[in-house]
């Protein structure tokens, strides 16, 4: 076990040089004019274009320009400077601000993926076919089909103008209660999902052979679903959540948007839409380790719920 | 067993809000009395800059605004008349002096002084400070020396302090306009707490700015929440009539509508475009406009050979059915325009396009025919602004009725337009924008038309109307500049190297909890005027 996240760590160093190697060249080619982006539609004087240039080595084109900055951005990295915006603001104090609320919603969003979807999923894996299977088919099927650029404004609509019941924008530093709504929205998508993942699982592993052993062992009904079912059923969903942690952090751009939560997704828009690429290759790189841990912490979950899962 | 423990989760966030409904329902239905002791919110975006000399968009100039006092501010005709100044003054329009009102202090305690005026000026001014305002000072003498990288100037020659509340300002050619520009950003003082060494800002003066105006700082600047400022009670000026102003940070603006309907957030400055056409029954009376000082054109490359014919651009112009666009496509969010300056600046005249303003698809085909315009035009615009709407129907109207073939061009990004249109690549008819910097025909003219104009990618150039400009900037007093600027503007409507087609217009709304809201020309809420409600 140990060789194993020793080996997985190693490889994440790369996983993450490459990645943010990608990136880099990414914003790199596609920047067309970012002092222009900065400054809407009006011209910029040659004063303050040279200003900037220098300050961000804007001048340096070409293969050899984009070594030589990247190798710069990296350096920087290294010893824990994020580097600045073009706005000039720290990119460290930036993210500092942006993850908490951001981790936040996530947790919010996956606790409500995990309470309703999976309890709802293992509720209709067990009386398949009956009204709430059916029901919650449905339903799941309808959020599935709603993307969250409609979902949002309408929760935020109904529930947050019309019959005010949530405070329809969040702001920063919002409580529990202000993030709520933009955490079901969020997490609605993840749910019905889940939901899905655990009936299916659910369902078949009813039908294994080791279940009916525990049946006819005389165990309670009880035990045999939550005990035995549930625990062989989790290791899709599990995969699945591990997998969305990481989407939930950089995929809540549309949510944190309409709810006005300055969260990561908040600046990764902010900084696409004004070509800000120092911004952009911050918040991705953070984004990356996010991903490479949890999909390793989803790979050290697997020995933890299925024994016969070894890692050397 | 399952079920019913599942009820009772959502039975309990229900509770819960239930009872907070109650609450928050308490507070509604003010009386309409004044309460000069409530805080309004304004929706403004993240500031990119908190600093007079650095600051260009409307958001950290609203925040200024609230922490400045200006030198002047315009009224009902848009004329400047003085607010922190005593006077401004000038035999020759070239040395101005300018005297300050005495009292004003900063919210540190410090006098404002003529000093500080030029100490500001001076920051602004130089090159290697990257003030993105910079170029509003470009008319005073000494600024060229203060250019490059590695200027031989640090000040700008042209100030000079004659006693505490008193300055002269030499500009390095006359310009009898030079009062109307002294009400913007870029013109306010900065206390001696604001540098750390002579002419170097202090570190972290931005995150809580000390200003002479009606409100302080309350705290810092919170990044992407809000600014929060209370009110300064030396103010020796027009007192405010509310105790603060939370503005507050919004990245989307449907978030910071949403908050408005809901009473959460007191002011929107720009409703957003989807829901205007709700906006009336939405907000009833709460809903307003009022002009702004953006106009939209097409411009002509007229440096082309198919588009350098007048009459090919007049017929084109009358082409296009104006006030059908602006209410089938805009919903009446802007207004038709027909003049080549916006109806904010004092000497603006309606319709000076005169006939090429009138819809006449026939006399408009005549035209073009006889004139012998191109058979196929083209109409390049940037993607990324939500343009393609109105390029669309002008298509579709310049098809119909000149029988030409049109096709929209999107360029990905203003920027990339523009990289084109200065290489002089064929793109056809491109759509410009223009906000003014401050209130003046002159900056509406002499950027965009003149000569040597900053913005001026069309080409044009007509001798004549640059001398009109010329005479306009030395005349002796605003009246006769203006006039030297419509005789200019008439020769523009001869030419026509653009298209006037829409005003820009605020269109705000507010919640039930504020009353006499006012938005400026310069996309501002008014602070002075705002009132929370009880």
């Amino acid at each position: 076990m140990f060789r194993f996240i020793v080996r997985r760590l190693l490889q994440m160093v790369v996983a993450f040089f490459g990645t943010t190697l990608i990136v880099y060249a990414l914003m790199f080619a596609g920047q067309g004019d970012p002092i222009q982006a900065l400054a809407g539609e009006r011209p910029v004087t040659a004063a303050q274009r040279a200003y900037l240039t220098e300050k961000y080595h804007l001048d340096a084109t070409g293969v050899g320009g984009f070594f030589y900055r990247y190798f710069d951005y990296i350096s920087n990295l290294l010893r824990g400077n994020l580097g600045e915006s073009l706005t000039g603001r720290s990119i460290g104090d930036i993210l500092a601000g942006a993850w908490p609320v951001t981790i936040k919603l996530a947790l919010i969003a996956i606790a409500v993926a995990v309470i309703f979807g999976v309890t709802a999923g293992v509720l209709a894996g067990i009386r398949r076919a009956s009204i709430f299977d059916n029901a919650t088919l449905l339903l799941t099927l309808l959020v599935l089909g709603i993307p969250t650029i409609v979902l949002a404004p309408l929760a935020q609509y109904f529930l947050g103008v019309k019959w005010q019941l949530f405070p329809p924008t969040s702001g920063a530093n919002p409580d529990f209660y202000a993030l709520l709504l933009p955490g079901i929205v969020l997490g609605s998508l993840s749910l019905a999902t889940a939901l899905r993942l655990t009936r299916t699982s659910v369902a078949e592993n009813l039908r294994a052979d080791y279940v009916r052993t525990a049946r006819s062992k005389g165990l309670p009904r009880r035990r045999v679903v939550s005990v035995h079912v549930l625990r062989n059923s989790l290791i899709p969903v599990i995969t699945f959540l591990g997998v969305e942690v990481g989407n939930l952090m950089s995929g809540a751009i549309i949510t944190e948007g309409v709810f006005n939560i300055p969260g990561v997704g908040f600046n990764l828009f902010r900084g696409i839409r004004t070509e800000d690429g120092p911004l952009v290759v911050g918040i991705v790189s953070v984004l990356v380790v996010v991903y490479l841990i949890s999909n390793l912490v989803v790979d050290i979950l697997y020995a933890v719920l299925d024994p016969r899962i070894r890692y050397e | 067993m399952r079920v019913r423990r599942l009820a009772a989760w959502t039975a309990l966030p229900l509770a819960v809000t239930l009872g907070l409904v109650a609450c928050g329902s308490g507070g509604d239905g003010g009386s309409g009395e004044s309460d000069p002791n409530a805080a309004v919110r304004i929706e403004i975006a993240e500031p990119q800059h908190l600093v007079p000399t650095n600051t260009t968009e409307t958001s950290g100039s609203q925040v200024l605004s609230a922490l400045f006092s200006p030198l002047v501010d315009y009224d009902e005709a848009n004329k400047p008349y003085e607010v922190a100044a005593e006077s401004i003054t000038s035999q020759d329009n070239t040395t101005w002096t300018i005297k300050l009102k005495d009292g004003y202090t900063f919210h540190n305690g410090e006098q404002v002084t003529a000093e500080n005026y030029i100490d500001s000026w001076n920051y602004g001014a130089y090159a290697p400070n990257g003030q993105n305002s910079s170029y509003f000072f470009e008319k005073i003498a000494g600024y060229d020396a203060m250019q490059g990288e590695s200027p031989s100037a640090k000040t700008l020659s042209g100030l000079k302090k004659v006693d505490d509340l008193t300055f002269t300002v030499t500009l390095s050619e006359p310009y009898s306009e030079f009062k109307s520009m002294l009400g913007y950003t870029a013109f306010y003082p900065l206390p001696k707490a604001a540098f750390s060494a002579p002419g170097v800002l202090a570190e972290g003066y931005e995150q809580a700015p000390i200003g002479q105006g009606p409100f302080k700082m309350k705290g810092t600047w919170q990044h992407d929440a809000k600014v929060e400022v209370e009110k300064y009670d030396a103010f020796p000026g027009e007192q405010p009539k509310v105790a603060g102003v939370e503005f507050r940070i919004y990245q989307q603006l449907t978030a910071a509508y949403a908050d408005v309907l809901s009473d959460n957030l007191d002011v929107i400055k720009t409703i957003p475009t989807e829901n205007l056409s709700t906006a009336g029954t939405d907000l009833g009376d709460r809903f307003q406009q009022s002009p702004a000082s953006t106009l939209q054109v097409l411009a002509f490359p007229t440096f082309q050979k198919e588009f350098s014919n007048p009459d090919v651009r007049k017929a084109i112009s009358m082409a296009i059915d104006r006030d059908e666009i602006t209410r089938s496509i805009f919903k009446d969010s802007q207004q038709p325009a027909r003049s080549f300056v916006s109806p904010v600046v004092a000497g603006y005249r309606e319709n000076t396009i005169g006939a090429a303003g009138e819809f006449d698809p026939a006399k408009a085909k005549a035209l073009y025919q006889a004139a012998g315009g191109p058979s196929k035009i083209t109409l390049s615009y940037n993607g990324d602004g939500g343009h393609k709407d109105w390029i669309d129907a002008t298509c579709n109207q310049l098809k119909a009725n000149l029988g030409v073939d049109c096709v929209g061009n999107a360029e990905p990004k203003f920027a990339d337009l523009l990289t084109k249109v200065k290489a002089k690549q064929p793109v056809g008819l491109f759509r410009m924008g223009w906000v003014m910097d401050y209130p003046s025909m002159e900056n509406y003219l002499g950027p965009l038309y003149s000569t040597n104009g900053s913005s001026n990618y069309y080409g044009y150039s007509n001798p004549e109307f640059d001398k009109l400009l010329a005479e306009g900037a030395s005349a002796p007093s605003e009246d006769a500049a203006i006039k030297k600027y419509q005789a200019a503007e008439d020769l523009l409507a001869e030419d026509l190297p653009v298209i006037p087609l829409r005003y820009g217009q605020n269109n705000f709304g507010h919640s039930t909890k504020v009353k006499n809201v006012e938005v400026d020309l310069f996309d501002r809420v008014n602070l002075l005027k705002i009132e929370a409600v009880k």
